[in-house]
């Protein structure tokens, strides 16, 4: 079949070293003394652990279940007893601790019921949720849940589906061999796939180092008797790059900030279709993986290794030489040394590569950027490393962002071609970070704020409320004990102006009205109770008291009394005027 | 007769735009001060209070008139930079000690159920009732530490956010000097 390819900018050839591995089938590698299996294997929500320390577990037992739509579920990868739920070393450049299941195999390694799904007679959400259920990630390194990029957009219509089978990273050898072998089960899970989500055409995209691999799937496609086109690439890396292969086999780019099926594309590894095969059709969830085992080793291989496995004893298996002093896992490129020998094996470990002085010598020390712009040509993203590197740097994330550092795969070609030996993706990865951290700041600075604004309108909401609640209870009361005061005085005494006034007083504030209530209330009752003391007297002594009051008045003022106390009427007042000077004299 | 006419221009003229001025003004008013605003998003939100002032809003207006700018610790000396940066000052050493980002957690045991630490938290990241166990929701919770003071039992305690996976950052590129090279140098240096 003819078809048209397209290329993509830069990209290196390091040395392969792929002849090494190729040469022996795949062995299955023994049961290991434990398994440590992370719980948080793939991009997305952790599992929840869904065991007991001490409870038996089947292989092929679910002990971690998905949370939430982008997650996937984690098995137990042979029977045994969990003993162990807790903290362990993660093979991630972090060096940091994650859960995870501990599983002391029984040796009797015993399946739980499998049941092979008919897939067709179901909804596509329900093998979407099966494929959820069974941990199917992806295995070419980004460990993406599967299940969520089974969904075609509604608005662009799917036109290819590609397989990536390029396998572009130097020493890894487990999607070639996987081809090679077990090539019916690929193109059977690509026929999953397919029918999820109904591309025009299926494109495997296979580098053309590996004619077996080739020449195997052509034969597979051929004996399922489907239509795909299996399409040698040309070999270079990072042609087995998703956005790369995109580009080479439909001359599509996908930006970063746009996901290839809103551009009619979707991509999958070789290994995912064969894991989603083996759980569609025979109800096997990914408690396993192949792993290319190479490096400073005696007799390189790929082995099919349990989840949880770890790493320094599937290393043991190829026989790592004296001088062996790390693990690298991934490939040269892209891979890290892992932080501890004894960490797990996980989904996303598709190579471990013994690590010695004599295989990856030390880097001589980083120099000065002499901008000669070899990255820039090297880049397969048509990206301007040394510009992003000046600004990363420089810790100026702003001016990265514009030089588009968020669609940098981080590859390595920049770094590979290097005459200065600057480690280019390490400050990329470190600006990229830096990002992130503070866009998560930013989000939490932006909830709180949000929050103590609410906080405070809810307050004051609340102080309005009582405010005006208490208000209306003072007015209220104030108006009873103006009616009281009224009373009280067609009892006979005056009431005080402050009773209207308090009224007043009661729209401004409620604890000022409240006062000035019972201040009032207080004046007239003391007014209405003052003059009870002399009404019980007899008429001589009210007179009396009248002349004393009258007296006092005058002392007082210094001056001649008022009308009330004229002198005509001074001792001879009659009884009924007795009760008026009690007035001014109270006042 | 000249001079009148060119008068007469001028003033129309002076007119005309007086009146778009003003029509401007009201038209395209800027509601709030644009840069309280940009040193409030730089600030953290944390609503803590260690400035001497009432929140973080509060101490963006003060900063806007002219107040330093390096009373904020949990904006750190990165915080610091970024607001000289804004504002073209200079920057200075923090005022206070630089602490890891912290999340309060009460302690069950001790905990009576008192609801003054409600009260004191500003964003609401504390839940409970009277007489009930009060639980604090970490997501939400600043690291204020103001809900430390008004607990009568002191049940609640400020633990520090360990680093996980997913929070991991790519340290900075650090250039290695090995002995091995050293050696080399000074082998160089001696031949």
């Amino acid at each position: 079949m003819l078809l048209k390819l397209f290329k993509f900018h830069g990209g290196v050839k390091p040395p392969t070293h792929k002849t090494q591995s190729v040469g022996l089938p795949i062995a299955p590698a023994p049961l290991p003394s434990k398994l440590v299996v992370p719980l948080h294997q793939s991009i997305g929500g952790t599992p929840k652990p869904v065991v007991q320390v001490g409870e038996r577990v089947l292989k092929g037992q679910l002990i971690g279940e998905a949370d939430g739509w982008i997650s996937s579920a984690v098995h137990a990868p042979t029977s045994g007893s969990v003993i162990e739920i807790g903290m362990h070393l993660q093979p991630h450049p972090s060096g940091l601790d994650a859960l995870c299941v501990v599983i002391e195999p029984d040796g009797r390694d015993e399946w739980i019921a499998r049941e092979p799904l008919d897939y067709r007679s179901l909804p596509p959400e329900q093998v979407r949720e099966h494929l959820q259920r069974a941990g199917v990630v992806g295995l070419g390194g980004a460990v993406f849940p599967t299940h969520g990029k089974l969904t075609a957009s509604r608005t662009v219509p799917m036109q290819e589906l590609v397989i990536n089978g390029a396998e572009c990273e130097p020493f890894i050898t487990c999607d070639d061999l996987l081809m090679r072998e077990r090539a019916g089960d690929v193109i059977r899970g690509v026929g999953i796939f397919r029918d999820l989500l109904q591309p025009q055409k299926v494109l495997i995209g296979i580098e053309d180092n590996k004619p077996e691999a080739i020449a195997a799937m052509q034969a597979a496609v051929k004996a399922v008797g489907e239509d795909f086109a299996v399409i040698a690439v040309p070999t270079r890396y990072p042609a087995g790059g998703a956005k790369q292969l995109i580009r080479v086999l439909t001359g599509k780019e996908v930006p970063a900030s746009k996901r290839s099926t809103d551009l009619g594309v979707q991509c999958f590894n070789v290994a995912t279709a064969y894991t989603a095969w083996r759980a569609i059709a025979h109800g096997e969830p990914v408690i396993s993986r192949l792993v290319t085992v190479t490096g400073n080793v005696d007799t390189p291989r790929n082995y099919e290794v349990l989840i949880g496995a770890p790493m320094d004893e599937v290393l043991a298996l190829a026989g790592p030489q004296a001088d062996t002093d790390g693990i690298v896992m991934g490939g040269p490129m892209m891979g890290f040394l892992v932080p501890d020998a004894r960490v797990p094996v996980v989904k996303a470990t598709n190579c471990l590569i013994a690590h010695s002085p004599k295989l990856f010598p030390a880097k001589a020390p980083e120099m000065p950027c002499i901008r000669c712009g070899s990255c820039a040509q090297a880049c397969p993203h048509e990206l301007q490393p040394f510009e992003m590197y000046w600004h990363a740097r420089a810790k100026n994330f702003g001016k990265t962002q514009e030089f588009h550092i968020f669609d940098c795969i981080e590859c390595g070609c920049c770094s590979f071609v290097c005459p200065s030996r600057i480690p280019l993706v390490q400050y990329f990865r470190f600006a990229k970070s830096e990002i992130w951290a503070r866009e998560r700041e930013k989000k939490a600075a932006d909830t709180a704020k949000d929050r103590f604004e609410f906080k405070q309108l809810r307050e004051e909401r609340e102080k309005a409320e009582k405010a005006e609640k208490l208000a209306k209870a003072a007015a209220a009361q104030a108006a009873r004990k103006a009616a009281e005061a009224a009373a009280a005085e067609a009892a006979g005494a005056e009431p005080g102006t402050s009773t209207p006034s308090a009224t007043v007083d009661s729209e401004i504030d409620p604890k000022k009205a409240a006062i000035a209530a019972a201040m009032a209330r207080a004046k007239t009752q003391r007014e209405a109770a003052q003059p009870q003391n002399t009404e019980l007297m007899t008429a001589e002594q009210q007179k009396e008291v009248a002349a004393i009051e009258t007296r006092r008045q005058v002392l007082q003022t210094g001056e001649t009394p008022a009308s009330g106390s004229d002198p005509d009427a001074g001792p001879g007042t009659s009884p009924a005027d007795a009760g008026a000077p009690s007035s001014p004299a109270r006042s | 007769m000249e001079i009148l006419a060119a008068i007469a221009i001028m003033a129309l003229g002076a007119v005309v735009l007086g009146a778009a001025l003003g029509f401007a003004s009201i038209k395209f008013k800027v509601e709030g001060d644009p840069l309280v605003e940009k040193i409030d998003a730089i600030l953290p939100q944390t609503q803590c209070g260690q400035c001497g002032y009432p929140g973080c809003k509060p101490y963006a207006e003060a900063i806007a008139n002219g107040e330093e700018i390096n009373k904020c610790p949990p904006g750190g000396m990165e915080g610091v930079q970024r607001l000289a940066d804004l504002l073209g000052r200079e920057v200075k050493a923090l005022d206070a000690e630089e602490k890891p980002k912290a999340v309060a957690i009460i302690d069950e045991n001790t905990c009576i159920g008192c609801t003054l630490c409600i009260q004191a938290c500003p964003v609401d990241a504390i839940v409970g009732a009277a007489k009930q166990l009060h639980i604090i929701i970490g997501q939400q919770c600043t690291g204020c530490e103001l809900c430390l003071p008004p607990c009568p039992v002191e049940c609640i305690r400020m633990e520090t956010i360990a680093e996980t996976i997913d929070t991991w950052k790519w340290k900075y590129p650090v250039v290695e000097i090995k002995p091995e090279m050293r050696q080399a140098a000074d082998a160089k240096e001696a031949a």
